[in-house]
């Protein structure tokens, strides 16, 4: 509850700081520490100390799960703060405003990460997508930044029409919006239940871009401004993850056996779309929007068997994923041409660069001693032990070695070709924050309990 | 009356509605079909609100109510979106002089 005031008061702080002051500089001090303020009252928060007492009525519910992912995505958010911050300049004249928008994402955020009612869930998931459609429209002027912008607009209003509808044949069947003890163990789940459900898979797999309801993710990520698109991509889509499994964690667990097969082929279709798409893709930003979707196949198996291994490897995963997809999007922002050749013979003028950048693909293709390969372990273990779905694991790490090839595509191309300096300004600063991250992605990958602790402390 | 009419008039509503997304190419007849869209869930909610009442009012008075409650916020969620999504569309138009989706396909290649 900390973090969520703090964050919202923020984000009106940060309006009216781009009247007071047109140094972008102070502007973005400002935004940093505010971000650090939220992140520190949020660990406070999960220590039992409370700034607030507000009666919540159950509709929300913070517990250990919801307190740890805020942590994690605070952690995520302050890194693409102080990668990125100073590309953002570049998106547009408003530059205040756009930490105003990130702010009010992340109260979203908190709402998703913590709701124990459908009502919270659709206010969260609507405060994180109307922000992020002008997002992605920022660059006014750029025909493709518009069309991302109406594109994404158009289908999230679309799917929240969906969630919607699902919700409220969930009022009809149940008698209430809460998702705790709202269903009966054991009884039998009645047709509208059923139809409620598929519509809420459906709708928040097009929030998490899951194949088939991917169509909108290149598109969109490719359009967007690239500073935005890595937000967008990691942030947001684990926010909307989180929502996500937490409704059927808590919500629609008892009746497993009636959605499972469903989130099973949704897995499988999306394993093979993006994986196989992003081969043939020749901007890596497009290549890295379709490995965001092949991801997204690989994390949606924590829904499918929904066991305390899932739980803990959806937040490694979300960290792992999120930590290495920000760095590389960090460098891309930085780079005028986002082709496979512009990064031709990157090592030689970027050593230290090329290096965090080689970790973090690494970690995305689920190379051993990275935190990538140990959070694609956790997903396939917890699925083993539904003990149902070989089939799905099988097909999984098949996938698994098809990402290699465009992954390391990008690594032999900065590596083994020769090609001209780009032109790029990159500060030393920036560059030890990459090593910091690799060293993390490492770390986490040798020794995850560093995060699991922190989560049973 | 039966509940089953209700359903059947919102389920036809939001049909309606999905048709008209999939189909129609002017962005702003989209937006309406969205519209349409939230307000067959808000008569539909109306309605099960009114059913749960009824069926719950001997053991608590204000059984019902939160569905009714629920509807004021998906029209305030729905205004916010129309404001963003009209200055979206103007803001294409203004670039393009033109609200036509097929008119987007710059991305797919």
């Amino acid at each position: 509850m900390n973090a969520l005031i703090v964050a919202a008061i923020l984000g009106v702080v940060m309006m009216f700081a781009g009247i007071i002051t047109k140094q972008k500089s102070s502007i973005r001090l400002l935004a940093i520490a505010g971000l650090i303020v939220v992140l520190f009252a949020n660990v406070l928060d999960t220590y039992g100390f409370h700034f607030f007492s507000i009666p919540l009525n159950g509709m929300l519910h913070f517990d250990k799960l919801s307190y740890f992912f805020t942590s994690i995505v605070l952690a995520c958010t302050l890194i693409f703060f102080l990668l990125s911050a100073k590309d953002l300049e570049k998106v547009g004249f408003h530059y205040s405003e756009y930490f105003a928008l990130i702010f009010f994402i992340l109260c979203g955020i908190i709402l998703v990460s913590a709701f124990g009612s459908l009502l919270i869930l659709f206010l969260g998931i609507e405060i994180i997508s109307i922000p992020l459609y002008i997002l992605t429209g920022s660059d006014k002027k750029n025909l493709r930044s518009n069309e991302a912008s109406l594109k994404y607009f158009l289908l999230g209003a679309f799917s929240t029409g969906l969630m919607l509808m699902g919700i409220t044949m969930f009022y009809g069947s149940t008698g209430s919006f809460s998702i705790l003890n709202s269903i009966n163990v054991g009884a039998e789940p009645s047709a509208m239940l059923i139809v409620s459900v598929l519509l809420l898979v459906f709708s928040m797999s097009f929030k998490v871009s899951a194949a088939p309801f991917h169509f909108w993710t290149p598109d969109v990520y490719d359009g967007a401004p690239t500073v935005i698109t890595s937000f967008m991509a990691t942030i947001a889509k684990a926010a909307a993850f989180i929502a996500f499994i937490r409704l059927f964690y808590l919500g629609f667990g008892n009746i497993q056996s009636s959605w499972q097969w469903v989130i099973a082929v949704i897995t499988a279709i999306t394993l093979i779309i993006g994986n196989l798409t992003a081969v043939f893709q020749q901007s890596v930003k497009r290549m890295l929007a379709y490995s965001s979707i092949a991801q997204v196949g690989f994390m949606m198996m924590a829904i499918l068997s929904l066991n305390t291994f899932s739980i803990e490897g959806i937040l490694l995963y979300t960290a792992a994923y999120s930590i290495a997809t920000l760095g590389i999007f960090s460098v891309l922002a930085k780079m005028k041409d986002y082709s496979f050749e512009a990064f031709n013979g990157f090592a030689k003028h970027q050593p230290i660069v090329a290096f965090s950048m080689t970790v973090f693909l690494l970690s995305l293709a689920g190379i051993p001693l990275t935190a990538g390969f140990l959070s694609k372990f956790y997903m396939l273990k917890s699925v083993m032990l539904t003990e149902k779905f070989l089939w799905l694991i099988i097909l999984a790490v098949l996938m698994a070695a098809v990402s290699i090839y465009y992954y390391f595509r990008l690594i032999q191309v900065m590596y083994f070709k020769e090609g001209v300096e780009p032109a790029i300004e990159i500060s030393s600063s920036f560059k030890w924050l990459l090593v910091v991250l690799a060293a993390l992605v490492i770390l986490l990958g040798i020794y995850p309990q560093l995060l699991f602790n922190w989560f049973y402390f | 009356m039966p509940i089953n009419y209700y359903i059947i008039l919102s389920i036809t509503l939001f049909c309606i509605g999905i048709v008209g997304v999939l189909t129609r190419r002017n962005a702003i007849i989209v937006f309406m079909c969205i519209e349409l869209m939230l307000n067959a869930v808000n008569l539909l909610m109306v309605a099960f609100s009114k059913m749960h009442h009824l069926k719950n009012a001997a053991i608590n008075a204000s059984a019902g109510s939160e569905g009714q409650l629920f509807v004021f916020f998906i029209m305030v969620v729905a205004a916010a979106e129309v404001s963003v999504g009209l200055a979206i569309i103007v803001m294409l138009y203004r670039n393009t002089h033109s609200v036509d989706i097929n008119f987007l396909n710059r991305l797919k290649h």
